[in-house]
């Protein structure tokens, strides 16, 4: 007897159509599973004979072939356990064969024959509707998140007896509530009004949130760099509805995503400094999204810049200049995107105390510290602000600006720039390429002077002085001025990143 | 302009000898002593076993294959017993044989000329930010009333005088103790760039010739010898900048420092000058006084706060106040801004410079 079960396999973001193939022959009893599995899915043989034999089901007692196809397709996990046990159950006929048709089937059995959570739901949802297929049939965890998918029955069941009942044309269970509206509820993000002191650094943090601006933040230890980075996400404007979706697909992957329904928040990722590049960018045998990734639309926080290593630091720059970050394994590229806000904290010197007297620095370690900052990374960053201990008094003061008020200006300042970008494929001000920035930033007469009075003394290069304008545009729509005036070029000069180079060497 | 054989012979003799001085040194008195010796003398002090091979080289030494190397390199070389000698410089017992010269050769007359007034601007590689804006404003200061600024490349406030006088044009003289073709140290490519370009680099070392630790005391005779002044800026005890001061001394030329705080360890060589005498320097004005004669010139005047607008004039106080950081002037992101614009207009003017970690310096 032959039975076909329709099941799906994670592959990059995306997930691709699977048969599983049971055949069931007279013979000495054997259970075999072909069709490129790794040593999860022939794992699954123990765990879909006991779920079986639990479940007051038969076990065949007949010689077992299934096959996964198609078979050059490598297949990782736990995630066909249940289209394999489906799949003896119609072969050996305890269940109608026609139903199955109708369905695929995704997740992973326990001993018992309950079902458990699986990564990558989403995409499979995506790619069950994408096959035309009628429903889903998922562990009951992760039926919200399939249901995100629009015209595609989604059947949450807990165990291996509910999904029988489905497949002999029971009732499916109620389908889950649809996901709550985006951005109803309350982000759960720590709040600005918690920090005191930092004024600078929280104007800087409000012109990086409402430009999309990569921000770098230099202080010595323990003055709250961290702390305030972690703020920046209590400050940004909800994700779309579709950027939502996307975040979910990529977290689910990751087996990051474990509550169900939409990823409300934008994700911040802080890695630590000892990172390899692959676990930055992604990569693996079967190639798997790393931090930048899970950032998406969100926030890639890198704490003590100078520590990591430049591999890695070098692996960023494709993703940081083009949004996506491509892997080849073999003979195929898989693609994950990458568009991720860079915050980045470093200390002004190894120890930390640069500037100051008490700075124990050698030039070697200066010079070692320079070095690290240097190249492609801190060419994009657009803002840098230096941060320096709260004073007694400021600590004690009152809490001084809320996330709900600063998330306000820089929705405004945002809907402003995708009003003005509409069109050009843009939507913030931190992607204006340079032939945008002429198009769209008009500066007033003084504002131009201050500009080329700066560029001419040799402060700014070619490439801080399009920063500077972008900064300068942002800070204009913060305001809600059309024009980008001189105060708003000199409040972007005041946060230039361009002489954090100029450590205690430089004369 | 020229160097005779005899002149190039022995300078190839020191860079030959060079690792030996390196081993066989006590202290800078001691390096001045062996470069005061003659070349047999110097030889039979230092070369040991290699006496012999040593000699020899020396005597088969070709002066032809030697300007062949130097005109490769783009210097040019003038001896002691040459015109355009710097005449100050040779007046010191053990001063180089040969200069070689980085930049335009005729230059070299200009800066340091019989009639032209030169002050050393010295002082510490790790300095504070206050001492780099006062080694900036003396080398600025200086050289806009024509005395050019000799001091050595070195990081911290040797390239902040050097920056300075490049602010206005010059006159700055720079001696390297590698060869005047290499840079050193390589971080400061770029000044030794402009400095090539407009005014001139000379080193007593051959072309192409890395430096020993010695080499350092002895460019520091070199620029002792040059100026009539020497200015110690900040120096902590045991800095190579106060060996410059006693070279100074010992020639008879006149010495200064710039007072720092008694608490900073970084100026307590420099404090210590002035408890045994030297000059006290507060700017370039004082420097000129001293250098040229009371009222004979006036340092540029620094630009006047009273034409700022009053905002800014308020903020500039506050920063001279010692208030110096954006954290510090602003209580609320509101604030911030203005600041933070302030401050960039500020520099932009030339009343602030951003320093390190983020704190604010007043220009001289």
């Amino acid at each position: 007897m032959l039975a076909r079960v329709t099941t799906f396999a994670i592959d990059g973001l995306a997930s691709r159509r699977v048969t599983v193939e049971v055949d069931l022959r007279r013979g000495l009893p054997a259970f075999t599973i072909v069709g490129r599995a790794d040593a999860a899915v022939r794992e699954s043989r123990e765990r879909v004979h006991a779920a079986l034999l639990n479940s007051d089901f038969a076990f065949p007692q007949r010689r077992i072939t299934v096959n996964l196809a198609p078979a050059h397709l490598r297949k990782v996990g736990p995630g066909f356990d249940l289209a394999t046990a489906c799949g003896i159950l119609a072969a050996s006929e305890q269940l109608p064969a026609t139903e199955l048709e109708c369905w695929a089937v995704f997740g992973e059995l326990s001993l018992s024959g309950e079902l458990r959570h699986c990564r990558g739901v989403l995409a499979v949802a995506e790619g069950a509707r994408r096959a035309g297929l009628a429903g889903l049939i998922v562990p009951r965890e992760c039926a919200r998140e399939a249901a995100l998918v629009d015209g595609l029955a989604v059947a949450g069941v807990a165990s291996l007896p509910e999904v029988a009942a489905i497949l002999r044309g029971g009732r499916p269970p109620e389908p889950p509530p649809a996901a709550p509206s985006n951005g109803a509820e309350a982000a759960e993000a720590p709040d600005l009004a918690d920090v005191r002191g930092h004024a600078g650094a929280i104007r800087a943090l409000t012109i990086a949130a409402a430009g999309a601006h990569n921000l770098l933040l230099s202080g010595p230890p323990g003055t709250g760099k961290t702390m305030l980075a972690r703020r920046l996400v209590s400050v940004l404007p909800p994700l779309s509805r579709e950027e939502a979706v996307t975040v979910t697909r990529i977290h689910s992957v990751a087996g990051l995503h474990t509550g169900g329904g939409l990823v409300q928040q934008r994700p911040l990722r802080a890695p630590h400094h000892t990172i390899s590049p692959p676990g930055l960018v992604g990569g693996g045998t079967l190639p798997s999204p790393g931090e930048a990734s899970l950032a998406h639309h969100g926030i890639l926080f890198l704490d003590e810049l100078s520590e990591f290593s430049r591999s890695s630091l070098e692996a960023l720059r494709q993703p940081l200049e083009d949004g996506v970050v491509a892997i080849v394994r073999g003979q195929r590229t898989i693609v994950f995107p990458t568009r991720f806000q860079l915050i980045a904290s470093t200390n002004p010197c190894p120890c930390g105390l640069a500037g100051s007297p008490r700075c124990r620095c050698s030039d070697g370690d200066l010079a070692r510290h320079r070095r690290k900052l240097s190249g492609p990374l801190l060419d994009r960053m657009d803002l840098l602000v230096y941060m320096q201990r709260p004073t007694a008094e400021q600590l004690a003061a009152v809490a001084g600006t809320a996330s709900a008020d600063v998330r306000a200006a820089v929705h405004a300042a945002r809907e402003r720039q995708a009003a003005r970008l509409a069109g050009t494929g843009v939507a913030t001000n931190a992607e204006l390429t340079p032939r945008l920035l002429r198009e769209h930033v008009r500066a007033d007469a003084r504002a131009h002077a201050a500009l080329q009075r700066s560029y001419a003394d040799g402060e700014l290069s070619a490439r801080g002085h399009g920063r500077i304008l972008r900064v300068a545009r942002t800070i204009a729509d913060l305001e809600g001025s059309a024009r980008v005036r001189a105060a708003h070029v000199n409040e972007a000069l005041g946060l230039r990143q361009e002489d954090v180079l100029e450590g205690a060497l430089a004369a | 302009m020229s160097a005779c054989d005899g002149c190039l012979r022995r300078t190839a003799l020191v860079a030959r000898l060079a690792p030996h001085v390196e081993r066989a040194r006590r202290d800078h008195r001691h390096i001045c002593e062996l470069l005061a010796l003659s070349d047999d003398r110097l030889l039979a002090a230092l070369a040991g076993d290699r006496r012999a091979v040593l000699e020899r080289l020396h005597e088969r030494f070709d002066p032809g294959v030697e300007r062949a190397r130097l005109l490769q390199a783009g210097l040019h070389a003038v001896c002691r017993h040459d015109a355009d000698y710097p005449p100050r410089l040779e007046q010191a017992a053990d001063a180089p044989a040969v200069l070689h010269v980085a930049g335009d050769p005729a230059r070299l007359a200009a800066l340091a000329g019989e009639d032209v007034p030169a002050v050393a601007v010295v002082g510490a590689r790790r300095a504070g930010h206050d001492g780099l804006e006062v080694a900036r404003g003396l080398g600025r200061g200086l050289a806009a009333a024509g005395v050019t600024v000799v001091s050595g490349m070195a990081l911290g406030i040797d390239s902040a005088a050097h920056a300075g006088a490049l602010e206005v044009g010059g006159p700055t003289l720079t001696v390297l103790a590698s060869g005047a073709d290499v840079p050193y140290p390589p971080s400061k490519r770029s000044l030794y760039r402009a400095l090539v370009r407009t005014q001139a680099v000379i080193s007593e070392m051959p072309a192409g010739f890395r430096p020993f630790k010695w080499c350092f005391p002895a460019r520091n005779r070199t620029i002792a010898g040059l100026a009539s002044l020497t200015i110690v800026v900040e120096a902590a005890e045991r800095s190579g900048s106060l060996i410059t001061a006693e070279l100074a001394q010992e020639l008879g030329r006149a010495v200064g420092a710039v007072p720092g705080s008694v608490l900073a360890p970084r100026a307590a060589g420099s404090n210590a000058l002035l408890r045994d005498g030297a000059l006290v320097i507060r700017h370039a004005q004082d420097a000129l006084d001293e250098a040229l004669g009371i009222g004979v010139a006036t340092a540029l005047p620094g630009r006047d706060p009273g034409e700022l607008a009053p905002p800014l004039r308020a903020l500039l106080a506050r920063v001279e106040d010692g208030r110096d950081t954006v954290s510090a002037l602003a209580e609320t992101p509101a604030e911030a801004q203005q600041v933070l614009a302030g401050l960039a207009e500020l520099e932009l003017l030339g009343f602030l410079r951003r320093g390190p970690g983020g704190r604010y310096v007043r220009r001289v």
